[in-house]
């Protein structure tokens, strides 16, 4: 495959410990990567490993095909932008803070005065321009920082969590923008963040980056239905993780047994084999008690997994509500705060929750 | 206690009469600390940005040894200073002892490690992942330390007047390796302790005067300059 940029066996160490290890990191021309991870994980490393300004202790990392040491640094730096969680904008008006770059690059003034013009307009801060950098509210400085990149036109655009030091509302507006910016331009763009609805969002490729290594990396929906690994699916917010042994397999059905609970589900596996089956709440549908003794039995559905529980905590996530069944195990459901309220669910009641075959996902171990 | 009042009478004559003396010496003065001050800017400015941004073995050596220089006592400067200058000193060949150009040598010892301390704390108060943004944005790395600097200006600014404030008021070096002579390295502190010494109070309190018009006008400088850095 063709990569803008690639790393391959990219190490790098601080302060003698190995910080990042990667097999394999490539991004296509015009397309976005977003790597997510936890606090730690050497996402901000790999970002400066890739802008040059730290020095891997191995590996390579190629642009357009050629190893990125073929050219000066400053002369690959000048391909790229960079921009940081923290604006960090210099200590004069939006104008000249959006230019920076471009000065040093010598651009002339004139161009410099029509690209910054049309960048910060771009970014909806062109009325901000003459005023002092140290007057903007967090939102407008990263807006202006987003510019100064921007501006550059850069081949590739390195982004480090450039949205989560902002509060909720002026990020989800500043998100919203950036990814039509990004659609419209597209820039190949490398983008780090912990914040799994950013990379959901932004993100033609979504890798997960967990200790330093890359554990997986494709299509955001493959990375967050199908996590290849269990801290993989822990991270992506796969709750439910249950290990279990597949007993019957017939042409893509299978039973998985868990703890002696047989539940049905759909993958390439054989008999015998040992899984990680993954849930994720949203999948899970909660039936209040009653169903379960009642002549008529559950409507028909195609839901083919059915377990009896009893609510251990219900706790409040966004608009809706995280509910915690202990079925032997612990399954968590969202549902919303009218089912909540509809089926009268509390803790200690019993319940049964159904979930298709189709919503478990098995991981072989 | 009637000198006192003819003291005074007198210096107001000497200072409005554009006394030839007493302008001389101020223009002595200011020429030899402000070329202190300007090499001391040259040795100081780069020295304390390498202090700052480098990572070296020996930094933090380096970094109490400018601190303690920003405390040197003149008159150890104006003792080390005579001892190399001296006709049977090391640098005594060159003939430099009670010119001018001692003076600005001592003056130059002394504000140098002012300067390039407070440029090191100056550059070291920025963000430091401001330098990586800098880098990351194309900067060169000389592009990236005259961004910081432009970033620093107020500080050191502020750096550059504390230094030649502790040279225009120093006496202690100037006297030893200067010597006081009349028309040739005769400083506004030299003087006044002079004057002071003979008695000739209208003289001393004048050129006295001079001396603390010039350090309240670094002050009120320096006073300009952390309100500025306030109101950000």
């Amino acid at each position: 495959m063709d990569y803008l940029i690639e790393a391959r066996d990219l190490k790098v160490k601080r302060g003698g410990k190995t910080v990042l290890d990667l097999d394999n990191l490539g991004v296509q021309k015009g397309q976005v990567l977003a790597v997510i991870g936890p606090n730690g994980a050497g996402k901000s490393t790999l970002l400066l490993a890739l802008s040059r300004l730290i020095k891997p202790s191995g590996g390579q990392i190629f642009f357009a095909g050629k190893p990125i040491e073929d050219e000066s640094a400053l002369t690959y730096r000048r391909r790229i932008a960079l921009v940081l969680q923290e604006a960090l904008l210099l200590d004069t008006t939006v104008f000249n803070n959006a230019a920076a770059g471009l000065k040093f690059r010598r651009i002339p003034r004139q161009e410099i005065r029509q690209r910054v013009g049309e960048w910060l307009f771009r970014l909806g801060v062109e009325h901000l321009k003459d005023r002092k950098a140290s007057s903007l509210s967090g939102g407008e400085a990263q807006r202006v920082s987003l510019a100064r990149a921007l501006t550059l036109e850069p081949d590739l655009l390195l982004l480090d969590e450039p949205f989560s030091a902002l509060d909720a509302p002026t990020r989800s507006r500043l998100l919203y923008d950036f990814h039509n910016l990004l659609v419209e331009t597209g820039i190949t763009t490398v983008f780090v963040t912990h914040d799994l609805d950013e990379a959901l969002l932004l993100g033609d490729q979504v890798g997960v980056l967990l200790g330093g290594n890359l554990r997986q990396l494709g299509p955001p929906q493959k990375v967050f239905s199908a996590p290849k690994d269990r801290d993989v699916a822990a991270f992506v917010g796969v709750e439910t993780v249950l290990a279990g042994t597949v007993v019957d397999a017939r042409e893509g059905q299978l039973v998985v047994d868990v703890d002696g609970l047989k539940l049905e589900a759909v993958g390439d596996l054989t008999a015998g084999q040992a899984v990680m089956l993954c849930l994720r709440p949203e999948d899970i549908t909660l039936w209040p008690d009653g169903y379960e003794s009642s002549k008529t039995g559950f409507p028909l559905s195609s839901a083919r997994n059915r377990i009896h529980g009893r609510i251990e905590r219900i706790a409040p996530q966004g608009p809706l509500v995280r509910v915690q069944v202990d079925c032997g195990f612990h399954l968590a459901a969202l549902v919303t705060r009218t089912s909540l309220q509809d089926l009268d669910l509390s803790v200690g009641k019993s319940v049964s929750a159904t979930f298709k075959a189709s919503a478990v996902h098995l991981i072989p171990r | 206690m009637g000198f006192i009042w003819e003291g005074l009478q007198q210096a107001v004559y000497l200072l409005l009469s554009g006394n030839e003396e007493v302008w001389g010496i101020t223009i002595l003065s200011l020429r030899i600390s402000g070329l202190a001050t300007l090499i001391s800017l040259v040795i100081g400015l780069p020295g304390g940005t390498y202090l700052a941004l480098r990572r070296f073995r020996g930094r933090s050596f380096s970094l109490s040894l400018i601190n303690t220089g920003m405390a040197l006592p003149p008159v150890v400067v104006g003792l080390f200073v005579s001892i190399f200058l001296w006709r049977s000193g090391p640098l005594g060949g060159w003939r430099l002892m009670y010119t001018p150009t001692a003076i600005v040598i001592a003056q130059t010892i002394i504000a140098a490690p002012i300067v390039a301390g407070l440029t090191a704390a100056a550059l070291q108060q920025l963000d430091p992942r401001l330098q990586l943004q800098l880098l990351g944005l194309g900067a060169s790395r000389w592009q990236m330390i005259a961004a910081l600097w432009q970033e620093a200006r107020l500080p050191l600014l502020a750096g550059l007047m504390a230094g030649f404030g502790s040279v225009i008021s120093e006496v202690g070096a100037s006297m030893m390796v200067g010597g006081n002579i009349r028309h040739q390295t005769r400083v506004l502190t030299t003087a006044t302790v002079l004057e002071t010494s003979r008695g000739d109070f209208g003289m001393a309190i004048a050129l006295g005067v001079i001396l603390l018009l010039l350090a309240y006008l670094v002050n009120m400088g320096l006073t300009w300059i952390q309100q500025r850095g306030a109101k950000d």
